[in-house]
């Protein structure tokens, strides 16, 4: 497997173009995540679920869950850590997890270091 | 208590929990701990999480405050030297002295590197610490392959991190199989085929001589016969107990390693103890980590004055997963008991083994063998543990499911069985802690700590927590969730009395946290059935499960269905032909529903607005397939052509259809009017069911299908249409501000204390008085009726969430089709992954 090494912000959208309490599917690079304006500020995620395989992240509901910031998948509703990628019922899935930044109202990821 | 200062060498799994254990005591001890490595105790049997992205933190076993609390000394990054056993004094690496009255060693164990030449080349590693596993993941990034000698448990558990970090992976084992201690030969085989069917390559009987420069790559392993190259080593071989420091002062210490200790965990001099991995008892070291909290509570429960506490050995069965394969070990696994039997399937299609070892009578389990499917571990190991009788036909419990498998009922368990083996809790404890309000998961873990460990007893417990509840009759705790310490039906009266309209407002004044995906949707289902607001309002919209957000059913690829309204079934051959037009054009999947209507598959997001925009356009409207609410009012076709029919049932149906269309509800809603009683719209399995007679109509109330089917009660009979919608009316709403989320009102009907009498009572005759309020709140939804796809497709602030990205307007690729029987269906993953393959390559060459 060959990683491209990415290290520059990506600007995505304007912080005003997700609802807060809200995620929004967006594409870097060929690559699919998922954008969450949350009470504590904004996360990305990879968008793929990886209990059914859809790329659906972004379209689950946000919460926490024992003090972790989590969203729940929309398809199985497994919970997976906004901070961390971790999945909260099985620990040993994960999805990615991109560093988010907001610059002159603009929202910008890098991908994260792990 | 006879001491008052404590000392604890080593702060790792076993001597956390001792720690635990005492401050959980309230005893006053100074207690001061030495702690050999950067950070304080964690989760060693998780290790391998850290390589799939677990952080350092996520793997702390320690309260963030737990040492400030409780006052305890801890020093990171400090080693006890020596013990000096004449002062009572542990001198430390840095030179502390530290005095004792009671000294615990919790040092654990070491890996064992084999003495072969070479052992110490760079990128030659073990795996026991985060450290190493830092070390691991650095020469990770400058190799292509690695190899792991040792193919026990803990060499598999390290070719799975190799693999996770993306090395082609090989194991190098001494002996002829892999897993020896716990599986048998026929057990070996199943899992080295599964293992190396991930791609892991397994060598056995392979003896290492030593290991020198490669050619290709940084190594090269050269054993009796043959030899491998590869450019990362990782010993698994097998542990030793740290029991140096005791050996320097002359403690007793067993033949091959370990501080010798008694049932109290005291060693050879009265004044210290030894738990965990460095202590040998009866002969024996525990490489897991079940023994060690043992060792950890007796001694605890001992230094507490406890004279009763004793450790009496342990169970080493275990159930792992290890690379993704199954494998369960249970007591005599190799039927080295005299007179033992055993009986087997082999399944080599399944990729499957089970063995059961069986004394000589056949009417007890002495031990098992389970390969590739461990479900029935639990069962099987409680048979072992409580020395219960088998069945007449032992090996119907590893049968697969279903057909003629007995069930373990937890029922018939004794209150002594341990049902938590890592945390040693019994289903006695679990009963009794359900009987004081546990009555969920998380609340049972945070209480006994049963699952928190390896999580195997999983299953158990839930079934003794679900037999329990089931046991006392009602759920002992209906909080909705961590966030609202309600149920659903006090939060209604909540949202009511307080007239709150948004979340924000209902948490911040009477919850906590930020809300979850079980307490959201609850509460805009709430504000839904209170003040009937448009769903997709922006305070609304974070609140909805996928299904109400876009309006449309989500599908296992991500792409939605669509189901217009069909009221009572009853459509005409213009709209059928509008349906098909429209499934042509956006390429859908069309198919009859269980519910007499038309359901339309695999629209993508994007599609959805547009599809909905031809369908109103042609005056239909949405179903509310999506919704916890009303979704068919299923008919028969009634007097209008049957010739036994006695009134109009499809009319009747599209009017209840019609006025109760939007209607959120905790669980979904269903209803059919038959007309007459041959009952062929099977009004008795609905919520609400309506059978003409000749005078009117009789009304069924709380039928169900599906998971659990039941019949339907006769709730009045014979009734004219204005009684008819009435009593719909109220009883409807009485569900909604009554239930329980998420359930159907069969369910709420049997939980209903007074039954069904008390449900005519308060419909009929009005006895709490709530009737014309009732009513009105019906008709107040009744009246701002909207439909919900209408509003959307002319509402831009809504229409913009149907974006498939925020920055991107192109389809997600992802989501591909094949055609079967002249439509489309989603591609299964193994179709997929050849599709997919093809543009993969061509754009890494
Ligand atoms: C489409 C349909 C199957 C079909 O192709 O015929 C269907 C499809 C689904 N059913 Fe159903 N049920 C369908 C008729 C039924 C029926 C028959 C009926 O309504 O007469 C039943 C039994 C009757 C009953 O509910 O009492 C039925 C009992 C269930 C249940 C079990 C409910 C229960 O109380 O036990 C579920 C699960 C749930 O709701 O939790 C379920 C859940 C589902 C879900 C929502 C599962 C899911 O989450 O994906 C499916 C959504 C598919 C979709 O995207 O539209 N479906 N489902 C039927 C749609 C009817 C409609 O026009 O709205
Ligand atoms: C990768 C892996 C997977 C495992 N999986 C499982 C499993 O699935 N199930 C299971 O039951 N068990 C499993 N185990 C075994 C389990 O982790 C151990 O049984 C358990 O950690 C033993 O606890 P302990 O406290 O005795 O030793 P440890 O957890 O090793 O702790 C000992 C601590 O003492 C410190 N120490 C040693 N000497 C000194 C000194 N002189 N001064 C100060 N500090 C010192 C050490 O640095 C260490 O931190 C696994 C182990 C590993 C490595
Ligand atoms: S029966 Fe099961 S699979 Fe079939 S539609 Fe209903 S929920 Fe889906
Ligand atoms: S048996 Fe390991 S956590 Fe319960």
């Amino acid at each position: 497997m060959t990683h491209a090494i990415f290290d520059a912000w990506h600007d995505i959208c304007g912080s005003d173009d997700i609802v807060a309490g809200t995620g929004m599917a967006a594409r870097v690079l060929g690559r699919q995540l998922a954008i969450f304006s949350t009470n504590e500020g904004y996360f990305a995620l990879g968008n793929g679920d990886p209990f059914s395989g859809a790329n659906v992240l972004a379209r689950g509901i946000i919460g926490d869950i024992s003090g972790k910031l989590v969203v729940a998948s929309p398809v199985y509703k497994q919970h997976f850590c906004l901070r961390t990628g971790i999945c909260l019922e099985d620990m040993s899935v994960s999805v990615p997890v991109w560093r988010v930044s907001v610059r002159d109202g603009r929202i910008c990821v890098s991908e994260g270091e792990r | 208590m006879k001491s008052t200062r404590v000392v604890v060498i080593g702060n790792g799994m076993v001597g956390q929990r001792f720690l635990e254990e005492l401050v959980a005591r309230e005893l006053s001890a100074d207690i001061t701990v030495f702690c050999e490595e950067p950070r304080a105790a964690y989760d060693r049997v998780q290790l391998s999480s850290y390589f799939s992205g677990a952080s350092a933190d996520d793997l702390s076993l320690v309260a963030p405050d737990f040492f400030s609390a409780h006052g305890i000394r801890l020093m990171l990054n400090e080693s006890a030297l020596r013990i000096d056993r004449e002062r009572q004094l542990v001198i430390g690496s840095n030179g502390s002295e530290v005095p004792y009255d009671t000294l615990v060693l919790a040092t654990g164990s070491f890996p064992f590197v084999p003495p072969i030449e070479g052992n110490d080349r760079e990128a030659c590693h073990v795996y026991r610490t985060l450290d190493d596993l830092d070390a691991i993941a650095a020469s990770a990034k400058t190799s292509r392959s690695g190899v792991v000698i040792g193919g026990g448990l803990l060499g598999l558990e390290a070719a799975k991190a190799l693999k996770d970090l993306g090395l082609e992976t090989h194991v190098v084992e001494f002996a002829p199989q892999l897993m020896a201690v716990q599986l048998d030969v026929q057990g070996g085989v199943v899992l080295r085929d599964k293992i190396e069917a991930l791609g892991v390559s397994v060598h056995t009987g392979k003896a290492t001589q030593r290991i020198e420069a490669g050619d290709a790559q940084r190594h090269r392993l050269v054993f009796a016969d043959g030899e491998l190259e590869t450019d990362l080593v990782l010993f698994s071989a097998g542990i030793r107990p740290r029991d140096q420091l005791a050996r320097e002062a002359g403690l007793l210490v067993g033949e091959r390693g370990g501080v010798i200790i008694n049932d109290q965990c005291a060693t050879s001099d009265p004044a210290i103890y030894a738990i965990g991995e460095v202590a040998l008892w009866s002969g024996r070291i525990y490489g897991l980590v079940a023994p060690g909290y043992d060792m950890a509570r007796q001694l605890a429960a001992h230094l507490a004055g406890d004279e009763a506490a004793a450790f009496c050995g342990a169970d080493m069965s275990t159930k792992l997963k290890l690379l993704g394969v199954e494998v369960g070990s249970i007591g005599d696994a190799h039927g080295r008991t005299a007179g033992a039997r055993t009986c087997q399937i082999d399944d080599s299609v399944a990729g499957t083994y089970k063995k059961l070892v069986l004394n000589a009578e056949g009417n007890r389990l002495l031990g098992a063998v389970l390969v590739g499917d461990t479900s029935d571990y639990g069962a099987l190991l409680q048979y072992h543990l409580n020395d219960m009788a088998l069945p007449s036909s032992p090996l119907s419990l590893i049968l697969p499911a279903g057909d003629g498998k007995p069930a373990l009922g937890v029922d018939a368990l004794p209150d002594s069985a341990q049902i938590c083996s890592c945390n040693n809790v019994s289903k006695g404890a679990l009963c009794s802690a359900v009987s004081q309000g546990c009555s969920t998961m998380a609340a049972l873990k945070s209480e006994t700590r049963a699952t928190a460990t390896c999580g195997g007893c999983t299953a158990l417990v839930k079934q003794v927590l679900d037999a329990e509840l089931k046991r006392q009759g009602v759920a002992v705790n209906n909080h909705l969730c961590e966030h609202f310490a309600y149920s659903r039906q006090e939060l209604y009266h909540v949202v009511r009395i307080h007239n709150i309209r948004q979340f924000d407002v209902l948490i911040r004044d009477h919850g906590c946290g930020h809300g979850c995906d079980i307490c959201k949707p609850a509460a805009a289902s709430i504000f839904a059935s209170c003040w009937n607001d448009f769903v997709l309002d922006k305070p609304h919209v974070g609140l909805q499960d996928t299904n109400d957000n876009f309006l449309a059913n989500l599908q296992k690829d991500g792409s939605y269905s669509v189901v217009p309204r069909i009221p009572g079934g009853e459509i005409t051959p213009e709209k059928l032909i509008v349906i098909g037009e429209v499934a042509k054009k956006y390429d859908l999947y069309t198919k009859i529903t269980g519910g007499q209507r038309i359901d339309l598959f695999g629209a993508r997001v994007e599609q959805l607005p547009l599809i909905w925009r031809d369908l109103v356009d042609e005056g239909f409207e949405s179903g509310h397939a999506y919704g916890k609410s009303l979704r068919t009012v299923k008919s028969c076709v009634g007097s209008t052509w049957c010739r036994y029919g006695v009134q109009d049932s499809v009319a009747m149906a599209i009017l209840l259809e019609e006025r109760y269309r939007g209607l959120r509800s905790p669980h979904k809603l269903k209803m059919a009017v038959s007309g007459c009683t041959r009952e062929c719209a099977e009004a008795q399995s609905k919520d609400v069911g309506v059978i003409a007679t000749e005078k009117g109509w009789n009304l069924y109330l709380c039928g169900n299908g599906g998971m659990r089917p039941r019949h339907a009660e006769l709730f009045a009979s014979d009734l004219d249409d204005a009684t008819l919608l009435r009593y719909i009316d109220r009883f409807l709403m009485f569900y909604i501000q009554t239930a329980d989320r998420l359930q159907r009102t069969s369910v709420w009907r049997d939980n209903l204390e007074g039954g069904l009498s008390y449900l005519q009572d308060v419909v009929i005759h009005d006895s709490l008085g709530l009737g014309a309020e009732l009513e009105a709140q019906m008709q107040a939804v009744i009246d701002t009726y909207a439909c919900e796809w209408k509003r959307t497709i002319e509402d831009p602030a809504a229409l913009k969430r149907f974006r498939p990205f925020v920055n991107d307007y192109g389809p997600d690729e992802s989501m591909v089709y094949v055609r079967e029987r002249g439509q489309k269906r989603p591609m299964r993953s193994d179709e997929k992954a050849q599709a997919l393959k093809i543009p993969v390559m061509e754009t890494l060459s």
